[in-house]
């Protein structure tokens, strides 16, 4: 299907803003996870929807919250459909979605500027001023940071302290 | 998703029993992990490797049959995953090992077209954490006290003869074993030099190594960690919820 009809455009609005089950500030649609609806037949749709990591356990309670939505919305058959190409990458995430997870205290990941792979260079694990993309505290916003754990309480974020106002926060870590 | 008539079945069940079997060994270390971020660590780890090992068996047939209704013998993953958890020097060289080999097999996948290519483009940016993650214990333990340092030593060591397995042709999966083997060696070597470990001595393959996990030949320990991860499916069939 090359352009999607207004009909198929109205219940992409309406699947994408589905919030999310971990972080529910920002909506599918911000995350960048729900990618296309299509009309499948009378009454019938089909729903493309991304992980962000292949086992992130919230792709189950979004599929059910979208198929609610949606059937809410008179759609009697919703099939969600998991792609994983192309991979989702934290750049999908919108600037409105990153002002979100800012505001509820969540660091966003930062542009990734190289394409490809993951770079297997142990990275510095604080950042300071003066640089020119630091992780900055969600709190305070000191770019004054470090990292203490590269994993956290989902898949996606990693735990960093704030060197200035003490606080530790969850940084969305670039993918 | 790939149609299943293309799906090269050895090959899907290969990567993903090596993914799930590992998976549930790093889950072994929920509650008993020395810190709690290394529990969580470990935790999110074995959450990646899940996640990869639902995407290929689901490739393969239903995944929830061939996680727990398989018996050892049909299972295909290396044995090297199946190695219990040991010491958490153990551990880690179990996953700089693994994590190194899966690492360079799903960045040459993703770089193909073939039917992994799709899982493989995101599940090497997740295996870059988890070589990272191992490459920093390595270096924090083989570099660090002399009990940790002789630790690790030894868990290296005693692995070594798991991982000629690895590089083995696998029906189905188009990667040039030798290039991979030369390169993992490479990154491994360099690793263990600067966390001043020295490179194990003895065979990786051969008459007197392990690694006949591909061909359904597993090591004693294994058939105890499937009795658990399989005894609550088999008790309760059906259940859910």
């Amino acid at each position: 299907m090359v352009t999607a009809t207004a009909l198929e455009a109205e219940l992409l609005e309406l699947a994408g803003s589905v919030p999310d089950p971990e972080l529910p500030v920002i909506t599918l649609r911000e995350l960048g996870v729900v990618r296309a609806v299509h009309i499948r037949g009378a009454d019938s749709v089909e729903v493309e929807l991304t992980p962000t990591y292949t086992g992130c356990p919230a792709v189950e309670a979004m599929s059910l919250d979208i198929e609610r939505v949606l059937h809410d919305h008179g759609v009697r058959e919703v099939t969600v459909r998991r792609v994983l190409t192309p991979a989702w990458s934290t750049d999908d995430i919108s600037a409105e979605g990153r002002r979100k997870l800012r505001e509820f205290g969540i660091a966003p990941p930062r542009e990734r500027h190289a394409s490809g792979p993951v770079s297997l260079e142990l990275g510095p694990t604080r950042t300071t001023d003066g640089e020119p993309d630091p992780v900055r505290c969600p709190h305070c916003g000191s770019a004054d940071t470090e990292l203490l754990s590269r994993f956290s309480s989902t898949a996606c974020k990693a735990l960093r302290r704030c060197l200035s106002c003490r606080e530790p926060f969850d940084h969305f870590k670039e993918l | 998703m790939t149609t299943p008539t293309t799906v090269p079945l050895t090959a899907a069940l290969a990567l993903g029993d090596d993914a799930l079997v590992l998976s549930h060994r790093l889950g072994e270390w929920a509650g008993h992990a020395p810190v709690l971020e290394e529990e969580v660590a470990l935790a999110n780890i074995a959450l990646d490797l899940l996640g990869q090992a639902r995407v290929l068996l689901s490739m393969a047939g239903d995944e929830d049959e061939l996680a727990y209704l398989r018996e050892e013998r049909a299972f295909r993953n290396l044995q090297l995953v199946e190695q219990p958890n040991g010491d958490f020097a153990h551990t880690i060289a179990r996953q700089l090992y693994f994590s190194t080999y899966q690492h360079l097999l799903y960045a040459e996948l993703a770089a193909g077209e073939g039917p992994f290519a799709p899982l493989a483009a995101k599940a090497v940016k997740e295996t870059a954490y988890h070589r990272d993650h191992a490459e920093q214990w390595t270096l924090r333990l083989g570099d660090g006290t002399e009990a940790a340092h002789e630790r690790m030593q030894r868990a290296c060591a005693a692995l070594w003869r798991f991982t000629g397995e690895m590089f083995r042709p696998v029906e189905g999966l188009d990667v040039d074993g030798e290039r991979m083997e030369s390169a993992w060696l490479a990154s491994v070597g360099e690793v263990l030099g600067r966390a001043t470990l020295t490179v194990p001595e003895g065979p990786r393959s051969g008459a007197w190594t392990a690694g006949a996990g591909r061909q359904g030949l597993h090591t004693e320990p294994f058939g105890r960690m499937l009795a658990e991860m399989q005894h609550l499916h088999r008790s309760h069939p059906g259940a859910s919820w």
